[in-house]
């Protein structure tokens, strides 16, 4: 960009580094329920990274290159918050916990599929993201209000991204369309899970969003798009759930092996 | 010569990137991109020239709807305002009785 060069900075945002500089310590509920915003953010990271290089044009793969990471970096700043409670770091929660220590939503360990499956993903987790943070703003907890603060604009962009697919894909071909409704077919079985309310986010109060409350905007929302892409809202299996609670669906574990093993094979090494 | 964005290996279309950095500036070009249609284009471009901070507005427009100047007849083109000195402002001496320019 040449002469304009000068006027660029990275600016100011929240970030990780300052959560754990700040150390404002987390009540042991608050913490557990920044570690599931967090898992949910961490584990849908490392399956989107699994498109870099892999993605249909240069362009996309940067794209979804740019969700993980923005991801991830959603999942660094809760992470790092509720490890203050334990007196543990971002990388110690995210590497050296088991299958059923993580309580991350199903639908976001489900495998990436062809690109219209994560699509759908993509899709459904981040409008319920969308409609979580803009209320978890609110929040009394000022750490996680701020984290939500930053993280509800970048979700904003990845719900636009994945309708513009939806749309696209669903109105294309007759193959992009078969694939859409194939992917949305896996992925819809998922969505219950993710507006169940529990005993942690009741005892949280003002703190939390409980999620049942996000699922009429939700389902008009979604509804609105798959309308327009002429597609059905998929009906009928519902998966058992239990992501919250540390139950996993088969898919889960051999992708954890895959995050976790340089780090559990080196621990504490530094790069 | 063969148009970008229409031979077998690339699908879509080749469109330029303009990114304005700030209020008051203008758009310079920033590079290239392939994208399926204008709306994919602009967030591709969001992507892949916006990363560091660099703008406030991004324009596409397909690289084809472009049209640009011949360069085998840079000289009709480019060489006749040299030695015209008459064409710049401090080719004008300043008149005597001008008190204010």
């Amino acid at each position: 960009m040449s002469d304009q060069t000068f006027r660029i900075s990275a600016g100011e945002a929240l970030t990780a580094e300052k959560i754990t500089e700040a150390g404002e310590k987390p009540t042991e509920a608050v913490a557990n329920y920044a570690l599931r915003l967090g898992d949910d953010a961490l584990i849908l990271a490392q399956r989107l990274g699994w498109w870099i290089a892999r993605a249909p044009e240069l362009e996309e793969d940067v794209a979804l290159g740019n969700i993980a990471l923005d991801q991830l970096g959603h999942a660094r700043s809760f992470l790092s918050y509720a490890a203050l409670a334990w007196d543990k770091t971002e990388d110690d929660l995210a590497y050296f916990r088991h299958e059923p220590e993580f309580v991350n939503l199903q639908l976001v360990e489900q495998p990436n599929g062809d690109f219209a499956a994560t699509i759908a993903r993509q899709f459904i987790i981040s409008h319920f993201q969308f409609e979580l943070y803009r209320r978890l703003v609110d929040s009394t907890d000022a750490t996680l209000a701020a984290i939500a603060a930053k993280a509800v604009k970048e979700v904003d962009y990845h719900r636009d991204h994945a309708t513009q697919w939806v749309l696209r894909l669903a109105l294309g071909t007759e193959e992009s369309r078969r694939r859409m409704i194939a992917g949305l077919g896996v992925m819809w079985p998922y969505v219950d899970e993710m507006f169940r309310d529990d005993e942690l986010v009741e005892s949280l109060g003002d703190v939390a969003v409980r999620p049942s409350l996000l699922r009429d905007d939700f389902d008009a929302v979604t509804g609105t798009v798959l309308a327009e892409a002429e597609l059905e809202v998929p009906e009928g299996f519902v998966a058992r759930g239990g992501g919250r609670d540390g139950i996993h669906t088969e898919f889960f574990g051999p992708m954890l092996a895959e995050m976790q093993v340089l780090a559990r094979a080196h621990p504490e090494a530094t790069w | 010569m063969s148009t970008p964005g229409t031979n077998d290996t690339e699908p879509w279309p080749l469109w330029e990137v303009f990114v304005r950095s700030s209020r008051g500036l203008s758009h310079l070009h920033a590079g290239s991109l392939h994208a399926p249609d204008a709306e994919m284009a602009v967030r591709n471009a969001r992507d892949l020239y916006t990363r560091r901070n660099e703008g406030v507005s991004i324009w596409v427009v397909r690289s084809t709807d472009i049209t640009t100047s011949d360069p085998d007849a840079k000289g009709a083109f480019f060489e006749s305002p040299r030695g015209k000195e008459y064409r710049h402002a401090s080719y004008y001496t300043e008149s005597e009785g001008v008190k204010h320019l």
